[in-house]
């Protein structure tokens, strides 16, 4: 019959060797991609563990690997130094202290100090971009955003020490008779900061621009204005994209290094005074890589302690940004 | 409740109301002593697209006028222009006037946030705000400064859109967990919590089912007694049975027919209306 015919040739169709080279074709595209998304895991791994195993070293004095293997291992740095003590003297010959706190105050300092431009320009710049800017002004700032996102940092420390210190922060604070050293925290948080806004911006901003229509025209049919659209109703549907944008600048700060190695000095001083001079942990490793110590010292394997802290911040801190994004997505459905 | 003489003075405080028109209505438009809003010669543009051609009409207060026509014949773009909601939109242009109790709203004093604070919207989709269902109706009170004794305006909306019985135990819960058709009464309260005067309904019933289209219906008639109603709607039934008037327009944007909806349903002056209305064109 014609019919069973039909159905005959549509199943030999569906079930066919076609199908089957189909299927090992798909196989294999599949195994490649998965081969090259895998590298960027097994790189973040490896850097681990890299640093694990050198870090293992700065308090142990041998390599993770080789206690691992059997090693005898003698302390030389306890783990509460390391984390809890005040001084930062790691090329000190007499009396060498290993206390991450100054760095990681120093970091710290920067961090909230930058975070104070970053922020608040950046979100104002992202709600004038998705709600006041005119199709053409919009036209003319996101690319020079991006430009400000692409400008190489060492260009942002060299503004830092050849015009925020000594044209803005002494002209500003010279006349209250406040001294502005050379080298000082504030110059290097602005000029990080300064670097962090088009990060702000434009991921606020895409989070913004994500908010559905529907959300904010009925907000403007309501006689609300562009300001209370914004605060009221663009803001809060968007704050898990305008949070994670913050994560990610701060995330982005911590590890910044050579704003910070030109232009916050090298003095790893436990404070909060924005005009001192302080050393953030990369700027340290900075400094430190290109000192005389000699590889496999505690002064040089300290390197690789702070290199691990800095991991680990930074690690939880992108945790930190997908939990949150985990956490508000359901804003709008 | 429905707030309507002092309206003009809110928008332009400072200029005189000119309630006589300059110049005389055409047929359509007749402007007489209850017109709320009254159209002449308006026109919209999309870039070099003309959506509109030149329409002239006077709306009548405290009734429900209909807007039908074919899927894209303007309707949406026509309503738009009653609370300037067309400015949200790039590169659209109106001309032509029209006049909210004399006051010609695209006039250079009419501020549109203030006018939009006098006519509501709602619109095709429910659109809550991601918050709980008392913030969402409080909204344009909060918004309007007007937040005394707010309890008693959500109450007092929320029972007007027939929806206080449904959520009067949950208040403070997120309104996007409300069921369409509950979504879609929430924003008829959150329209009506301002008393706006007029409301403007973009096919508020074509995303629910008949049940809930029913009640919408049912609330429309209501809210009638106290408003001035404007809504776009595809059904044909739903015009004839819940509007006073009908407006009809047809494809390129042309208003073809504005008259009682009795009349336009029984026996309209143009063929083309009824061709449409009877199902052989559009
Ligand atoms: N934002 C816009 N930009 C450009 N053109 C538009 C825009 N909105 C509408 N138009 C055009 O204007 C005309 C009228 O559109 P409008 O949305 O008012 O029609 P409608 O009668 O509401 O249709 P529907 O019944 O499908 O909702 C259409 O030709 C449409 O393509
Ligand atoms: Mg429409």
């Amino acid at each position: 019959m014609a019919a069973e015919d039909g159905s005959q040739s549509t199943v030999d169709a569906i079930t066919g060797d076609v199908t089957a080279a189909d299927r090992r074709r798909n196989r294999r595209v599949r195994r490649l991609l998965f081969g090259c998304a895998a590298i960027t895991v097994l790189t973040t791994v490896a850097i681990f563990f890299a640093l694990l195993d050198n870090a293992f070293s700065f308090f142990y004095e041998i390599r993770l690997y080789e206690f691992l293997l059997g090693g005898e291992f003698s302390q030389r740095v306890s783990v509460w130094e390391f984390v809890a003590g005040t001084q930062w003297y790691p090329n000190h010959g007499i009396a060498p202290a290993f206390g991450i706190l100054p760095l990681l105050a120093g970091t710290f300092l920067i961090v909230v100090l930058a975070a104070f431009v970053a922020i608040p320009i950046g979100t104002a710049t992202a709600v004038y971009l998705s709600l006041y800017a005119s199709p053409r002004t919009r036209a003319y700032l996101k690319p020079t955003l991006e430009i400000l996102a692409g400008i190489p940092t060492i260009v942002y420390g060299f503004f830092a020490i050849s015009f925020i210190t000594p044209v803005l922060l002494r002209g500003l604070l010279g006349p209250f008779g406040i001294e502005v050293g050379r080298l000082n925290a504030l110059s290097a948080a602005i000029a990080v900061g300064i670097m962090t806004i088009p990060m702000v911006a434009s991921i606020s901003e895409d989070a913004m621009a994500a908010v559905p229509d529907g959300l904010t025209h009925g907000a403007y049919a309501m006689g609300a204005s562009k300001y209370q659209v914004a605060i009221g109703i663009v803001i809060p549907a968007s704050l898990s994209g305008i949070l994670a944008a913050y994560i990610l600048a701060v995330s982005r700060a911590i590890g910044e290094t050579m704003i910070v190695a030109l232009a916050a000095g090298h003095s790893p001083n436990l404070t909060s005074d924005p005009l001192a001079e302080v050393q953030t942990m990369t700027a340290f490793m900075v400094h430190q890589v290109r000192g005389t110590s000699a590889v496999g010292s505690v002064e040089y394997q300290s390197l690789f302690a702070v290199g691990l802290a800095l991991f680990l911040i930074t690690l939880a801190a992108n945790l930190l940004n997908d939990y949150v994004k985990r956490r508000y997505r359901e804003e709008y459905r | 409740m429905a707030t309507s003489e002092p309206t003009v003075d809110d928008l332009a405080p400072t200029l005189e109301t000119n309630v006589a028109a300059d110049e005389p209505p055409a047929d359509a438009g007749e402007a007489s002593e209850e017109t709320v809003l009254h159209a002449s010669d308006l026109t919209v543009y999309y870039g070099t697209e003309q959506a509109l051609q030149p329409v002239t009409a006077a709306l009548p207060e405290r009734e429900v006028t209909a807007i039908i026509g074919p899927s894209g014949c303007g309707k949406s773009t026509f309503l738009r222009c009653i609370n300037r909601m067309n400015d949200q939109i790039d590169g659209c242009r109106v001309e032509g006037k029209l006049r909210f109790y004399g006051k010609n709203i695209y006039d250079n004093d009419v501020d549109p946030v203030a006018l939009r604070r006098k006519i509501g919207m709602v619109f095709q989709k429910p659109n809550p705000f991601p918050k709980s269902i008392y913030d969402n109706v409080a909204y344009g009170p909060r918004i309007q400064g007007c937040d005394d004794d707010l309890d008693a305006t959500v109450e007092s909306a929320l029972r007007r859109a027939a929806l206080w019985e449904e959520v009067s135990d949950r208040l403070d819960e997120s309104a996007l967990d409300l069921s369409g058709g509950q979504q879609q009464r929430l924003c008829i309260a959150r329209a009506i919590a301002p008393d706006p005067g007029v409301i403007l309904m973009d096919e508020p019933a074509s995303a629910l089912d008949p049940i809930a289209t029913t009640k919408i219906e049912d609330l429309i008639e209501e809210l009638a007694e106290e408003y001035t109603v404007v809504i776009v709607t595809h059904n044909m039934q739903q015009a004839a049975r819940i509007s006073d008037r009908t407006m009809v327009f047809l494809t390129g944007g042309e208003l073809v027919e504005f008259d009682r909806t009795a009349k336009i349903f029984a026996e309209p002056e143009d063929q083309r209306v009824e061709d449409y209305i009877t199902g052989k064109f559009g």
